[in-house]
Formats: structure tokens, C-alpha cells, sequence
């Protein structure tokens, strides 16, 4: 097809990403040194958060294969960029992307034989791996242990992080926009139908795998460097379940509503701090009420920008 | 040789514990088709409630058969209760709503439960001996507690037991049936609310008893206890094949020999690996379990 090099919404789109980018470090360079540290550590957690939420969004509420090791690759990222800094001092965004890539090679090695099994085997399978996962890095005295691994570098800041939020986004978005997006929602809503229409089901689930892994190990590589120590008890399978929380809270083949679902739930515990020994009961309480008053999670299968402007944007 | 038969009686023992755990598990998903993550907590809350128990009847301080059977008889009096109010309250209201929704229910259940107990009965309780403690040392290098003998014989009456009620009752027929075809079972005229909130009792009150086989095992008490061993019996359930009850006791009992054999001749840094790794292993092979039925998909 001799389409031409850009189309003119997607100039646009990448001026806005552009423009988005800038917009963060401009925040980051003139308001972040204003602001109560204890605020930006927040809304940073809540940026590393965003990222390893919409890789699950895309795995578990896009291609509906229910993992529960999301965690897992955020530990394989986290320990990759802490190594590869530690040993070879590579500078911290290459140990991000790194550690984006291996997490993303670990998604390929568990997702080519478990993704043929079917919902829940699936998910114990991946329970599995993120057991598995944590029990090696525990014996693994060169990456710290069940000590866990110090002496890092404190390099994410509230700009790294959302640089990294826009960028996954932006490719999240536009993949669930394209041909392949399509075809994820295909295996999603009916498995066999998609089969029949020769698409090689096994590899699209394996390629969403890999995608959420990879921005799960970037997620990973940068709680790594936000306090400068990572311990393999982080990533135990307790995250996972909390990042699918987020998911199916926010609603699952949407991707703004689990990110403002992890936005809240990351928040909500400092919110509730003055009533500390409580929050994780009324967290629970929030979670059991959401599911029985609201089961389809804050936005169902819809957008924030449809919810907006009450109606669907067609496409362009 | 000696080591080995050691090995034996500890992995017998500990699967015994997993398998009355797992029986929980494996029960409410054949009939509901949901992983009963709230099913630790049960397990441990049963722990905490033997405690009480144990010092309201004196048995903490002079236990007595009489005393002990009150408590063994209270806790799972306590579980099964607890079981059906959690199927009550937060799973009946979603049972038209996906599956999704009945689980992150059930994460939210556990995770209240597990909080609640913390603040209610603070992080750690020592755990009174009721029953006798002795040792026979059958050979050099080879001992059998009186707890591995309690254990396993407490396990296999409660197995008896349950074996007569799903083989052999009405309700253990509509059980079979729910699990079966719930839609089919509705409409034969069988209850199916009652059915479930019966499976969820009996379910739970094997958690209760495997609670106070286990404190009384390990003389402490915590909110924790229940996520460990919640997972380890969930994953036999699993590798037995979950929805099938003989497929939970043998995956227990596999589990809980592979662990004891792995941590005795090589090494016990690995050993929680073992569960997971045994359990990736036998699904890629047999994909439903060892003993699960494979369901093809129908279009």
C-alpha cells in the first residue's frame, strides 16, 4: 500500500506525546523541587504502578488471559536493571530497557507452553512462576538474597516515570486502536471463533504476554531505582493479585479505567494513614462492595474519553 | 533407609494437613468454579477460634479427652458457620455476575479476614499443648511423633467421613450433581443455593480441623499462617486435578512427599519452589491434573 509516511492524525498524535513529554519535565524541573517530597514519592508510586498496570490491562483485559504473576516480571525487570547497574554500571534508562527486555524474554519462556492451558490453570501457572521467580532470586546470593539488593542508584523521579507512563501509553493505546489490537479482543470474546478464522490463537496470547511483561519489567527497573534497594518479598504473588485488583476494578477491555483504579488504590492507603490500622479492612471493604454494587469495575469496557463526551469517536 | 522412612512419615503427615486444606478448595470449585481465596483465612481464623476455645473449656491448662473433643468439635463447628456466612454475604449476591468479579471478591474477603483478625487478636499467639506429646524411636535415625500418628488417623476418619456423605446421602448426590450441571441440577428440582452453602460448611470444617492439627503441630498461631498453606493446598488441589476429590488427597499427599523428600536429601532453601515446579511440570503433561477429567470446549 503506498500509504504515506504520516498520516496527519498520527503527526499530530506524536506532537502531543511530544508536547506531553516536555510538559513532565517542566513539572519536574519547576514544580517537583517545590513540592513536599512525601507527595511526589506518591504520585511517583502511582506513575510505576500506571506501567505495570496496562501491560496486565492489555494481557487480562484486552486478550482476557487471567495471570496472576504479574509481579513476576516486574521482579525479573526490577533484579535485571539492579544487576546490570551494579555489576556493568550501565547508565539507568538502558538498565530500564534491559530489564524491559528480559522481562519481556521471561513472558516468552512462560508464555509458550502455559498459554495453551485455559483460564484458571493458566493463572496457577503463572501463580507458579511468580513463586518460582522469587524462590531463585531468595538463593541467589549475587543479586542480594532474601537480604535483598542495596546501593542503588535513586534515579526515578516523578519525570523519568512518566516519560516512561506517556511512551506506554501511547504504544498501549495505539496497539489496541490497530489490526492486532482487534484480533486480541477477537481471542478475548470468543477463542474458537478467532481459531477458525485461522489466526494462530496460542501466538497472539503469547505476544500480548510479552508486551505486558515488558512494560512490567520497566515498572520493575524503575521501583529499582526509586529507593535504590529491591527485595524479592516486593514481588510476591500478594502484587499480582493487587495489580489484577486494579484491572478488573478499573474494567476490564478498558485502559483508562485501570489506570484510574490504580491511581486510587495507590493513593487511597496514605489517604487513609491517620486511620492506619484499619485502611487495608476498609481497602477489603471497598473491593468486596465495588464487585457486588459495580461488577463491571469503574468504566466497564468503555473509555474515559467516551465517557466525556457521551458518545464514541469514529474513527478517522 | 532409615532417612527415607523419616522423610516418608514427615511427607505424610505434613500432605495429610494440605489434603484436608485442599478437599475445601477443590469442593467449592466444582460447584462454584471459583478459587475460594478466602479459603486460607478460613483455615487460619479456625486456629485463632481453637485458642479461644481451648482457654474458655480449661483445656489450655489441664486438657482432658472431653475438653480437647470440645474444642476439635467447636472449631469446626466455627469454620463450617464461617464458610457458609462468607458464601452467604459476598458470593451468592455475584452468582449471576462473571467469574472475575467472584474472585477479586474473593481476594477482598481474605484480605478482610486476614486485616480483621490482626487488629482483633494482634500478630502472633502461642498456641497451648493439648494433646500428649511422645516420641518412639523405631530405629536409629527414625522417630514417629505422636502428632505424625494423631494427625494421619484424625485425617483419614475425616476422609471416611467424607467419602460416606458425597457417596452415600442425599445432599452428597446433589453435590455430585451441582458439580456436575449446575443449570441441569436446577432444574431436576435440586436446591442449589442449599447444596452450595452445604459444600461450603463442609468444606471449612476440614480447614477447621486441619487448624488445629496444625497449631497444635506448631505451638504458634499468626494471621499469616493461612497464606502459605492456603497456596501449598491449593496447589494440590490443582495438580490433583481441582473439582475432584480423590485428585485433592493424592495431590497433597504428592506435594507434601516431594517437599519432605526435597528439603531431606538436597536442599530446604528450595523447597516452596518444589510446589510450584512439580505443579508446572504436571500441568503441561496433563493439563486437567492427575485425576481431573478433561472437558473439551464445545462451540
Amino acid at each position: 500500500m503506498a500509504a504515506p509516511v504520516m498520516t496527519r492524525s498520527a503527526l499530530i498524535g506524536w506532537v502531543v506525546l511530544a508536547a506531553a513529554i516536555g510538559g513532565v519535565w517542566a513539572i519536574q524541573e519547576l514544580a517537583v523541587p517545590w513540592t513536599d517530597p512525601y507527595y511526589t514519592d506518591i504520585v511517583v508510586r502511582v506513575g510505576m504502578n500506571l506501567l505495570a498496570v496496562m501491560g496486565l490491562a492489555l494481557v487480562l483485559g484486552f486478550t482476557g488471559q487471567f495471570s496472576l504473576g504479574h509481579a513476576g516480571f516486574m521482579a525479573v525487570g526490577a533484579y535485571t536493571a539492579g544487576a546490570l547497574n551494579m555489576y556493568l554500571h550501565w547508565h539507568p534508562v538502558a538498565c530500564l530497557v534491559a530489564g524491559g527486555l528480559s522481562a519481556a524474554i521471561a513472558g516468552v519462556i512462560v508464555g509458550l507452553p502455559s498459554l495453551r492451558l485455559v483460564g484458571d490453570y493458566l493463572a496457577v501457572v503463572t501463580l507458579g512462576f511468580n513463586g518460582i521467580i522469587i524462590v531463585l532470586i531468595q538463593n541467589a546470593e549475587w543479586l542480594g538474597g532474601a537480604k535483598g539488593m542495596i546501593g542503588l542508584p535513586t534515579f526515578t523521579n516523578f519525570g523519568w516515570t512518566f516519560t516512561f507512563v506517556l511512551l506506554g501509553g501511547m504504544a498501549l493505546r495505539n496497539l489496541i486502536a490497530s489490526g492486532q489490537g482487534r484480533v486480541f479482543q477477537a481471542v478475548r470474546d470468543n477463542e474458537i471463533a478467532t481459531r477458525s478464522l485461522g489466526i494462530d490463537t496460542t501466538r497472539v496470547k503469547v505476544t500480548a504476554f510479552v508486551i505486558g511483561a515488558f512494560w512490567a519489567g520497566i515498572a520493575g527497573g524503575l521501583v529499582a531505582f526509586h529507593r535504590g534497594s529491591i527485595f524479592p518479598t516486593q514481588f510476591q504473588y500478594d502484587r499480582s493479585i493487587e495489580l489484577v485488583a486494579m484491572v478488573v476494578l478499573g474494567g476490564t477491555g478498558s485502559l483508562s479505567g485501570p489506570l484510574i483504579a490504580s491511581s486510587v488504590l495507590t493513593a487511597l492507603p496514605e489517604v487513609l494513614r491517620p486511620i492506619a490500622q484499619y485502611r487495608m479492612v476498609i481497602y477489603a471493604l471497598l473491593l468486596i462492595g465495588m464487585m457486588i454494587l459495580r461488577p463491571t469495575g469503574l468504566l466497564g469496557a468503555r473509555e474515559l474519553t467516551d465517557v466525556l463526551r457521551f458518545k464514541k469517536k469514529s474513527a478517522a | 533407609m532409615t532417612v527415607f522412612l523419616q522423610q516418608l512419615i514427615n511427607g505424610l503427615s505434613l500432605g495429610a494437613i494440605y489434603a484436608l486444606i485442599a478437599l475445601g478448595y477443590t469442593m467449592v470449585y466444582g460447584t462454584l468454579s471459583l478459587i475460594n481465596f478466602a479459603h486460607s483465612e478460613v483455615f487460619m481464623m479456625g486456629a485463632f477460634m481453637a485458642l479461644y476455645l481451648a482457654r474458655w473449656t480449661g483445656a489450655d491448662v489441664h486438657p482432658s479427652i472431653a475438653s480437647v473433643s470440645l474444642v476439635v468439635v467447636g472449631t469446626m463447628a466455627f469454620c463450617a458457620v464461617l464458610g457458609m456466612t462468607i458464601e452467604r454475604l459476598a458470593y451468592r449476591p455475584l452468582r449471576k455476575s462473571g467469574r472475575l468479579n467472584l474472585l477479586i471478591t474473593a481476594i477482598g474477603v481474605s484480605m478482610l479476614l486476614r486485616n480483621g483478625t490482626l487488629i482483633a487478636c494482634g500478630p502472633l499467639a502461642s498456641f497451648p499443648t493439648l494433646l500428649p506429646e511422645a516420641q518412639w524411636q523405631l530405629a536409629d535415625g527414625l522417630t514417629v511423633r505422636s502428632m505424625d500418628v494423631i494427625t494421619l488417623s484424625v485425617t483419614l476418619v475425616l476422609m471416611v467421613a467424607l467419602h460416606h456423605i458425597v457417596e452415600r446421602t442425599q445432599m452428597g448426590r446433589a453435590m455430585r450433581a451441582v458439580s456436575h450441571s449446575r443449570d441441569a441440577a436446577a432444574l431436576m428440582g435440586i436446591p442449589v443455593d442449599r447444596v452450595i452453602a452445604f459444600t461450603f460448611a463442609l468444606g471449612s470444617s476440614l480447614a477447621g480441623a486441619a487448624a488445629f492439627l496444625r497449631a497444635v503441630d506448631m505451638h504458634k498461631i499468626d494471621p499469616e499462617m493461612g497464606t502459605n498453606m492456603g497456596l501449598k493446598a491449593f496447589v494440590a488441589a490443582v495438580l490433583g486435578g481441582i473439582g475432584s476429590i480423590p485428585g485433592a488427597v493424592v495431590g497433597a499427599i504428592l506435594l507434601g512427599l516431594s517437599e519432605t523428600f526435597v528439603s531431606g536429601y538436597l536442599t530446604s532453601t528450595y523447597r516452596d519452589a518444589i510446589a510450584f515446579c512439580l505443579l508446572i511440570v504436571i500441568l503441561l503433561f496433563r493439563p486437567s491434573g492427575i485425576l481431573g477429567k478433561h472437558a473439551p470446549e464445545k462451540v
